[in-house]
């Protein structure tokens, strides 16, 4: 039996939950909250395995409709979940990981909102959450690009609200628009992405008639293909903005001033590979153009490398995970791109899987360097009375230079992080081993050649500098107090973090070569997607390559652990590419010159020029305010009411005294006139008489 | 047979002497009178046309007239002595108070 | 020239003299008994109108009553010759141009217009006899003769009130 029907459940579910929370949350404990919140995530959870089994069993697509939307003259948009082997897959990453970031989120904010002294704030989270979940269902679940761009725009603003979640600090806690600013140009960054996916879409409407994915690829191939470039180009685009890729990738390191399991589930798992899943929706279109493909692969390639670059010479932990997802997105772009659709859905899974592990076991990581900082001001604080300013002392949990030795004191943390950090390298028998060596493998069968080395390079710099992260963090001597002091997270937290060790582990069983599970799965959806071949060649050089790098980290980082205040060693050695990779070459800097400064200049000149010299003093002051107090003053009030009417008025007044003053004077109180004047009115009738 | 319009004629001439006398004259007593004349010459016409067409009306209107005209003298002069008793003087234009 | 015609030519003289004397008189005293050969006149006339109560009841009521009241009324007030007054000088040509046009008025009227045709007949016995105007006063206009009766009453009543001194 099928059950096809139960589709809408995993958006509503997650609703239900946020307006369980919003209306009712005030009356519940954060217990019940989280519950609640998780609960929601896990019931769509259920229903996507319903619904994955049900396509087990129905292999064909199937659309369930849900409601109408837009009718208007040839534009028809419904919203009708799509259910295929495609979409189902997506909906698993997604309730399954984001119901384990849920619970994982439990534990972490609530020590969280009392590091930041916001209790209130518990709740907020959560609905958001929520609310995330929802919009990426829709997204995933949309049968027409116009859904897949609600659920799109959903996730944009999901990711802004909870990347400010904490508005009005910076992520040291002080009083700062740093959060805030980061929540805005991952607003604004996405939003030229979503103009490149609207400008596709019309191009769609325009020329194929419809946003309907099955009537889209059907009247593709019959299509100018000029069009088809320019449609598959301008998704890519979008595809920049949400998958962070060149040139749009600048708000996703930022984006980690947000609350961790946002960091993990929004940055690593879920939204950013939208991007990969539009694309792969989007397969018989870029099929079609190979010249399209091209750019797409290269693009993809370039970012993975030029991010892994960058990751190696970042301090902050957070920092490092953030530029190592776009690096992995370029991988999964550049698989895509290729064409190579299982790969990239494939690393899509297996990254889901390991890269939110090293968040999450990040933000562990950061909550035992705070709740080392508190144990230690707290204790100071007793202690010594007389040393107030230590309290003040503002202390980065996150920076990589403070930590060491937290293999020691936090030993689970270690464990997850270490099976993420293998997974990550590629190395065998993880699961990243056999979906990263999955795209270049087919990236070298097919003839890209510069895909494959700019991507085997990239990997040989993920394995690189996760080993020296794994080497600063965990291994040598603390180098601060604080990390001396760092304590193991809640099992609430670590609970989590182990099912994600497992399928860390685990997840390359999703397309063994051979078995090729996954390829079979989507192939009902992408028919014309065939497996892999296993070339041992490239595994063999791979594998090297990984271990190769492991290697040298450990020789700058394991050998000699770093020591409080001495420099990175890579500094010495690559001197000023050092620097450029500490920052991060300097993009940022350029888009602000460029961009960013005219822009505002452009704004401050409309607003103060124009808007308040010229609209608001000139044509407002002078001209209508002026205008009219002329007309009211001197037109109006002088020339019209008081020389016009009031003149008159008074006329007629003083007309009306004269007149009576003069015929006052008729009555006289003289008999002999009065008798003259019946007399005249006599003979004037008589005369009337007499005439008529 | 005398036509009538000498009769009427000769009211009319006695009328405008009567006007005249109301205009000019200014002793209160020979202004009534003159009043007094205006009424004779109506009544002179009234009796002429009732001769004249041979209807009875005219004169029972000259009866009336004169009975009215008899009225009209006693309280006029009534007001008369009622004035002179406060001015002490029977120049009309010196009762001239009631004016605007 | 008939014989009618001479006795209304010189009792029209008479008429209209004695009215220009009344009129003109500088002495109220004189200007009474003007207006009495005036009322005399008319009376006479009354008579060849064929109205022979009329012309008594013009005698008694109008020569009689009425003119000996003013007598009275004159001695009471006094006969003094009133001086020329410095009021409305414009009053008095107006007055003569206004009479002028009346007269002139009343030319047209009879003369052009010809208003009044028609002649006098003779003198007929039952023709206002004083038991014509009997019969025609208490039967047909009874309700103006009594009216006229109250109207009386209301002047008596009127002169004396008006005459009364104030009680002090």
């Amino acid at each position: 039996m099928t059950f096809f029907y139960l589709a809408p459940w995993i958006v509503f579910f997650p609703v239900i939950g946020l307006l369980t929370n919003i209306i009712f949350g005030g009356r519940f404990s954060e217990k019940v909250i989280g519950t609640v919140a998780s609960l929601a995530s896990g019931l769509a959870f259920v229903v996507s395995v319903l619904l994955a089994y049900s396509v087990a069993q129905h292999p064909e697509v199937m659309s369930v409709p849900f409601a109408q939307w837009i009718h208007i003259g040839t534009l028809q948009v419904d919203w009708t979940f799509r259910v295929d082997s495609l979409s189902t897959t997506m909906m698993l990453v997604v309730s399954g990981v984001g119901t384990l970031i849920h619970i994982y989120a439990i534990g972490y904010m609530h020590e969280d909102v009392r590091f930041k002294s916001d209790l209130k704030r518990f709740r907020r989270f959560f609905v958001f959450l929520n609310l995330f979940i929802a919009a990426m269902m829709i997204l995933v679940s949309g049968d027409s690009y116009m859904m897949l761009f609600v659920g799109w725009e959903g996730v944009g603003l999901c990711s802004f609200l909870l990347i400010g979640f904490w508005y009005e600090m910076d992520t040291l806690g002080r009083s700062s628009w740093a959060n805030s600013n980061a929540a805005k140009k991952a607003f604004v960054a996405n939003r030229v992405g979503d103009f490149g996916f609207l400008i596709a879409g019309f191009l769609m409407f325009w020329k194929l008639g419809s946003f309907q994915f099955d009537a889209v690829f059907a009247a593709a191939p019959s299509a100018d293909p000029g069009i088809i470039v320019a449609i598959t180009l301008f998704m890519l685009v979008g595809v920049a903005g949400k998958s962070a890729q060149i040139p749009l990738y600048v708000w996703l390191p930022d984006a980690m001033a947000g609350p961790t399991p946002v960091s993990a589930l929004i940055h690593a798992a879920t939204m950013v590979t939208a991007g990969v899943y539009l694309i792969t929706r989007s397969a018989p279109l870029y099929t079609l153009v190979p010249q399209a493909q091209y750019i797409v692969a290269m693009t993809g390639a370039v970012t993975a490398l030029f991010a892994a670059t960058i990751a190696v010479g970042q301090y902050d932990i957070k920092k490092v995970l953030a530029y190592s997802t776009i690096s992995q997105l370029g991988f999964m772009v550049a698989a895509v791109g290729m064409g190579a659709f299982t790969a990239g859905m494939f690393h899509l899974i297996t990254h889901a899987f390991f890269k939110a592990l090293l968040f999450l076991s990040a933000g562990s990581v950061i909550l035992g360097m705070e709740r080392g900082h508190h144990h230690l001001a707290h204790h100071e604080g007793h202690d010594s009375h007389g040393h107030e300013d230590h309290h003040e002392e503002i202390f980065d949990p996150g920076d990589m230079r403070n930590m060491g030795g937290l293999r020691k004191t936090m030993p689970v943390t270690f464990w997850v992080y270490l099976a993420g950090m293998l997974a990550l390298s590629g190395v065998f028998p993880f699961a990243g081993f056999w979906s990263k060596d999955e795209i270049l493998a087919e990236a070298s069968q097919m003839g890209y050649t510069t895909v494959y080395w700019l991507l085997a390079i990239a990997a040989f710099f993920t394995a690189f500098y996760m080993g020296r992260q794994v080497l600063m963090v965990f291994f040598g001597e603390p180098r601060h107090e604080v990390a001396a002091h760092a304590e193991e997270s809640p099992l609430i937290m670590t609970a989590p973090l182990m099912v994600l060790a497992a399928l860390s582990v685990l997840g390359g069983l999703l397309n063994f070569p051979g078995v090729d599970t996954l390829t079979s799965w989507l192939e009902h959806t992408l028919p014309f997607i065939k497996p892999g071949e296993f070339m041992m060649n490239v595994a063999l050089i791979s594998t090297a390559l990984a271990l190769l790098a492991l290697f040298v980290s450990w020789l700058l980082y394991g050998r000699n652990p770093l020591k409080v205040g001495q420099p990175d060693p890579l500094k010495k050695m690559l001197g000023p590419i050092f620097t450029g990779m500490e920052n991060k070459w300097f993009v940022d800097e350029g888009y602000k010159a460029v961009f960013v400064d005219r822009y505002v200049d452009i704004a401050r000149f409309l607003a103060d020029v124009i808007d308040w010299k010229f609209w608001h003093d000139w044509f407002h002051e002078t001209v209508i305010a002026g205008t009219y107090n002329w007309l009211s003053k001197i037109a109006l009030n002088n020339y019209a009411d008081q020389r016009g009417i009031d003149a008159f008025a008074n006329w007629l007044g003083n007309a009306t005294k004269s007149l009576s003053e003069a015929t006052r004077k008729v009555q006289n109180g003289f008999v002999r006139s009065y008798a003259l004047s019946v007399l005249l009115g006599v003979v004037f009738i008589l005369g009337y008489l007499l005439l008529k | 047979m005398m036509p009538v319009m000498f009769y009427v004629a000769l009211s009319a001439v006695l009328f405008t002497i009567g006007a005249l006398g109301v205009l000019i004259r200014r002793n209160p007593l020979i202004i009534f009178m003159s009043v007094e004349l205006m009424l004779n010459a109506a009544n002179l016409a009234f009796a002429a046309f009732a001769s004249s067409y041979g209807k009875l009306e005219g004169q029972i209107f000259v009866f009336f007239v004169m009975t009215v005209a008899a009225a009209e003298v006693a309280v006029g002069l009534a007001l008369l002595v009622a004035i002179f008793r406060t001015k002490h003087s029977i120049n009309i234009d010196e009762m001239n108070s009631l004016k605007g | 020239m008939t014989a009618d015609l001479i006795v209304f030519s010189v009792l029209a003289l008479a008429a209209i003299a004695t009215a220009l004397g009344m009129l003109l008189s500088k002495n109220a005293v004189y200007s009474a008994l003007f207006l009495v050969l005036n009322f005399g006149t008319v009376a006479i006339f009354y008579i060849l109108l064929n109205a022979p109560f009329i012309a008594m009841s013009q005698i008694s009521v109008y020569a009689g009553a009425i003119m000996v009241l003013f007598l009275f009324v004159i001695m009471l007030l006094g006969t003094d010759v009133l001086p020329v007054s410095k009021a409305l000088p414009w009053q008095r040509p107006l007055a003569f141009i206004l009479a002028l046009v009346l007269a002139g008025e009343s030319v047209y009227l009879l003369f052009i217009r010809k208003a009044a045709s028609g002649e006098i007949p003779q003198p007929v016995e039952t023709f206002g006899s004083p038991k014509e105007i009997g019969l025609a006063l208490f039967s047909q206009y009874l309700l103006p003769f009594e009216i006229t009766s109250i109207l009386l009453l209301v002047a008596m009543v009127g002169a004396i009130v008006l005459t009364q001194k104030e009680k002090k």
